[in-house]
């Protein structure tokens, strides 16, 4: 993997930990709203379901995971064990996969 | 007092009358001198500025010369710099280090030359504030032997050789800096600290290399965005 | 072998983010069946506890991925030791708070 690409690897890092900041900030502000209000599923789904500006935020918050969570894992896998090359490379990009799948399954599933 | 000393696989004791405004480096020195002639170690200048000294006292890197034992007690156990290779008792192997020194573009290059003028570079610039701030290494290991990533990454250049990195890119007469930058990026150069900030907490001059690696990769993104990499 | 308070820092911000790595993929996998079904199976006290967890795992991962932000794009100074510490407090803040919701 060339330093560009790693260097990519970095901004992308910083950049989706910069998004996922402010995802994570108002996802916890909303989840604690709705607890204390005592919603219940029916109630929540009422007010999410059809909500583009929801959808389109989940969206968003899904697809920084999908970045931040690979990138992060990777140093993990060279660093503690001892997992480098590309297959550490293909395993993340699988998981990658997987995470924007399920992801996206549940985002789909409470806003659309 | 009893001195425990890691020689190789196995750690030796030896029993130090314990002095006033003893260092570590006077107890190795003892040692070797009136009790075990054959224990191996480095020292030079004994007063703080050759960073020849340094060995990891009660599981720190620190410079023995500049640590007085009551500072770290007198339950001592001395062992080499870690993250170097062995080469007997207490002395190790700095050839990486250096090695390592070198990947990372950590020479001066100028362009100009006798005939020309010489170079002006103000000193309040911010340019060469930021080199002020790491030049004065001396190259001791300590960082190095501090650092959790280069026990984990055998490739990872390190904070000496970066901080040194660092100075040069930010010094304006050096001609080699955008090959520097490429030099510096990537897996094995600075994306790979974690900012454990060890380096900087046991550099017995005070620099920084943490804050010299943040800059090579805010410098490195920059290159990258504009193309220039 | 003693570490300083960035040292652990970092630690709790690897370890927690191990954590979200793992538990992420249920999290989505459970709400789109808590969606589905009623979501009073979520009151049981395991999952709860679980839920309460994650948030404290997410609130230290956050903490700590401040504390770089600010270390690698920050001027540097002294107190910049001192972000650990901000690093910790603000993820206890989020668990107490979040534990007092649940």
């Amino acid at each position: 993997m060339s330093y560009r690409t790693q260097a990519v690897l970095w901004i992308a890092q910083r950049a989706s930990a910069a998004v996922l900041a402010l995802c994570v900030a108002v996802h916890l502000a909303t989840i604690i709203y709705a607890v204390q209000g005592g919603l219940t599923s029916a109630e929540i789904l009422e007010r999410t379901r059809g909500s583009v500006g929801w959808f389109a935020f989940y969206s968003v918050f899904v697809l920084a995971v999908t970045l931040h969570v690979p990138i992060g894992l990777r140093s993990i896998c060279s660093e503690w064990l001892r997992w480098r090359g590309p297959s550490r490379d293909v395993a993340l990009l699988l998981f990658a996969a997987l995470l924007a799948w399920a992801g996206m399954r549940a985002v789909v599933g409470v806003f659309a | 007092m009893k001195v425990r000393v890691q020689r190789g696989e196995s750690v030796q004791e030896f029993e130090v009358p314990r002095q006033p405004s003893q260092t570590v480096l006077d107890v190795v020195t003892y040692i070797q001198r009136y009790l075990d002639p054959t224990l191996a170690y480095r020292f030079a200048c004994r007063v703080g500025m050759c960073g020849s000294c340094a060995m990891t006292v009660n599981g720190v890197p620190r410079w023995t010369c500049r640590t007085h034992v009551d500072r770290v007690g007198d339950q001592l156990e001395i062992g080499p710099l870690r993250n170097l290779p062995v080469i007997r008792d207490l002395v190790v192997d700095m050839r990486e280090f250096f090695d390592k020194w070198a990947r990372a573009k950590g020479e001066f290059r100028g362009a100009r030359t006798k005939a020309d003028d010489f170079a002006k570079v103000e000193p309040q610039s911010a340019q060469r504030v930021l080199v002020d701030k790491g030049i004065e290494c001396i190259g001791c290991g300590v960082c190095y032997a501090a650092c959790d990533v280069v026990k984990w990454n055998p490739d990872y250049l390190g904070p000496a050789a970066l901080n040194r990195a660092w100075t040069l890119v930010n010094d304006v007469r050096d001609e080699r800096n955008p090959e520097r930058l490429r030099a510096v990026a990537g897996d094995a150069g600075c994306h790979a600290c974690h900012s454990h900030v060890s380096c900087t907490e046991r550099c017995p001059k005070h620099l920084s290399p943490t804050a010299a690696i943040a800059g090579l990769k805010r410098a490195v993104a920059k290159a990258v965005l504009q193309g220039d990499l | 072998m003693r570490q300083h308070a960035s040292y652990w820092a970092f630690i709790v911000h690897r370890v927690s983010g191990i954590a979200l790595a793992l538990f992420l993929p249920l999290h989505f996998w459970t709400l789109s069946n808590a969606m589905q079904d009623s979501i009073a199976w979520t009151n049981q006290p395991l999952v709860k506890l679980g839920e309460w967890l994650i948030v404290v795992a997410l609130a230290a991962h956050l903490g700590g991925g401040l504390r770089v932000l600010a270390l690698e794009f920050l001027p540097w100074r002294d107190w910049q030791k001192s972000l650990a510490a901000a690093a910790a407090a603000f993820a206890l803040a989020v668990g107490l708070a979040v534990a007092l919701a649940l």
